[in-house]
């Protein structure tokens, strides 16, 4: 069946999604912050959508805009350091943009997540090449805008968000990080995939199998 | 780890209870989201200060709240930022209606927390100015900042730009005030013993028994240099000078003099710490108009101390005097 527009269902469904890949992949992200930062961006994240999952309870009859920003509350107030305020940014901005709509077209849905990419990056003054999530971040809203101006299906737009946010995620790899914690590391930053991207990736990969399959 | 604690988890939650329960004229705590505000809060027409930062460099910022200096403290988790959501609530059960300065050391969670928190307030229709602090003079940037970390000026910041809040200036005065004071304020400290975090319970660095660490930030962050223990007159002259040649103090200023102490250092140190500085700033032609001697702006029960200048002119002398009623500070009433 072909994708027409996401419904606040299907973003609620995803969003449960999210939570259950942050709960598996804690220790995969704790290790990979472990050598360049703090070692708790995986520790963090899975707190963080824990609570986003109880507070869905709350939103699940409003529109996508509320749900969103419920989102960026629950991210902001339990992940702490630096990736709570980049996460909540990116959904409150998100939240914001999407208004009070129970459904997003394929147009609507490449500006929602052109709005939070744009808060992240912001809020975190990171732009490509600096080993953030932004190396993951701006690749994705690249392809979904590439895929739209190409008049690609919603589906395969999505697919092509999540390849580009794993190509721009292992392209951090080589990466010598210039901000966030892992700058101070310099040159020893270098070999190593950047925490935060990860995380960015999979979400993307996460909404790509939820949505099309 | 050697703590007079029950559990390493609630040793923020308690420490505020007991700061609470002793200060009940003064101050008050929240929690859920967690914050502390002056009893007398919202003050009407007054503008509003709150500042925040990760716990375990009391009296910074909790024990600062008060008449003629903080409305609210957001206290994080020991060395954790707070985050945007405790701002926010802070902010709305102290504005009076005349806006609020947020007061922002120089860390990236607490950065981002605070603009986060400053969008958040402005969504409800809540003026806010910042003051970033970034004071010290030890390193350009840092494993938690981006630029010059913000350390001993806050304490400065804090009780001048509450002095000119609380005499009635408008947002806009105050922020500027507390802009001048972060531009003519300078510090270092150095480390002669890490300190433990309660829920980590080893120590953050390690820390030879002959060795000391220059520069050090109050997270125990990397300074300039390590080297052999040396004489007080030798740590304070390192110090003093990387403080007046950095702003640069001259001959013939006006200065307040802040002797801090880390947490884990007598009080009888930190004023042989203040003797060697001001026969520094004698030598230098520099004039002590004020000065400040003791643990304001702590790291745990790290042993160590730092020094924090500030140039000082008619009008921040009287802002300095001008009466405080906080359980860290008090004077004039």
């Amino acid at each position: 069946m072909t994708l027409m527009a996401v419904s606040r269902d299907q973003i609620l469904a995803c969003l449960g999604s999210v939570a259950q890949v942050f709960a598996d992949n804690m220790d995969y992200l704790t290790d990979l912050d472990a050598a360049i930062g703090d070692a708790d961006h995986g520790i963090n994240m899975q707190r963080g959508f824990a609570a986003v999952k109880t507070k869905l309870a709350e939103v699940q009859d409003k529109d996508i805009g509320t749900i969103f920003k419920a989102v960026g509350m629950a991210l902001v107030s339990t992940v702490g350091g630096a990736a709570g305020p980049l996460y909540g940014t990116f959904f409150l901005r998100a939240g914001q943009a999407a208004g009070q709509t129970q459904e997003l077209t394929q147009p609507e849905f490449t500006t929602v997540i052109d709005a939070g990419v744009r808060g992240v990056m912001e809020r975190g003054k990171a732009k490509v090449g600096e080993k953030t999530m932004v190396d993951a971040l701006q690749p994705t809203l690249d392809a979904l805008r590439d895929a739209l101006a190409q008049g690609r299906a919603f589906e395969e737009a999505l697919r092509m968000a999540a390849a580009a946010a794993e190509s721009g995620m292992k392209a951090t790899v080589p990466l010598k990080a210039t901000k966030g914690r892992a700058s101070y590391l310099g040159e020893r930053s270098i070999g190593h995939q950047d925490p935060g991207a990860t995380s960015s990736y999979l979400i993307f990969r996460t909404l790509a199998e939820c949505l099309a399959p | 780890m050697k703590k007079l604690i029950n559990n390493p988890q609630d040793v923020v939650k308690e420490s505020l209870l007991g700061l609470a329960a002793a200060h009940p004229q003064t101050l008050r705590v929240h929690f859920d989201p967690q914050f502390v505000c002056r009893a007398d809060s919202p003050v009407p027409n007054k503008v509003a200060l709150v500042s925040g930062g990760g716990s375990g460099h009391e009296p910074l910022h909790s024990g600062f709240v008060g008449h003629g200096m903080l409305d609210a403290a957001c206290p994080g988790e020991v060395f954790t930022s707070p985050t945007p959501d405790q701002i926010l609530e802070a902010t709305k059960s102290v504005h009076g209606g005349s806006g609020v300065l947020y007061i922002i050391k120089n860390y990236a969670g607490d950065v981002m927390n605070f603009q986060m928190a400053s969008e958040l307030a402005a969504m409800e229709t809540i003026e806010i100015e910042s003051c970033l602090i970034s004071d010290d003079v030890a390193v350009d940037n840092s494993e938690y900042s981006q630029g010059r970390r913000g350390v001993g000026t806050t304490v400065l910041v804090e009780k001048i730009c509450g002095a000119a809040a609380q005499k009635g200036m408008r947002l806009k005065q105050v922020a500027e005030i507390g802009a001048r004071v972060n531009a003519s304020g300078r510090s270092m400290g150095m480390a002669l013993t890490s300190c433990t975090v309660p829920m980590k319970g080893t120590p953050t660095f390690d820390l030879g028994p002959e060795e000391m660490e220059i520069g050090i930030g109050i997270h125990g962050e990397r300074g300039r240099f390590r080297r052999p223990l040396r004489p007080a007159h030798d740590v304070v002259a390192t110090l003093a000078e990387a403080v007046i040649q950095d702003l640069p103090f001259r001959v013939g200023d006006q200065v307040l003099a802040f002797v801090n102490g880390m947490g884990g250092t007598p009080l009888a140190e930190l004023y042989i710490v203040y003797m060697e500085l001001a026969k520094i700033c004698q030598s230098k032609g520099l004039t002590i108009v004020r000065n400040l001697v003791g643990p304001y702006i702590t790291s745990l029960e790290m042993m160590g101390a730092s020094i924090t200048m500030l140039r000082m002119d008619d009008e921040l002398i009287q802002l300095w005097d001008y009466p405080v009623a906080t359980p860290g500070l008090r004077w004039g009433m």
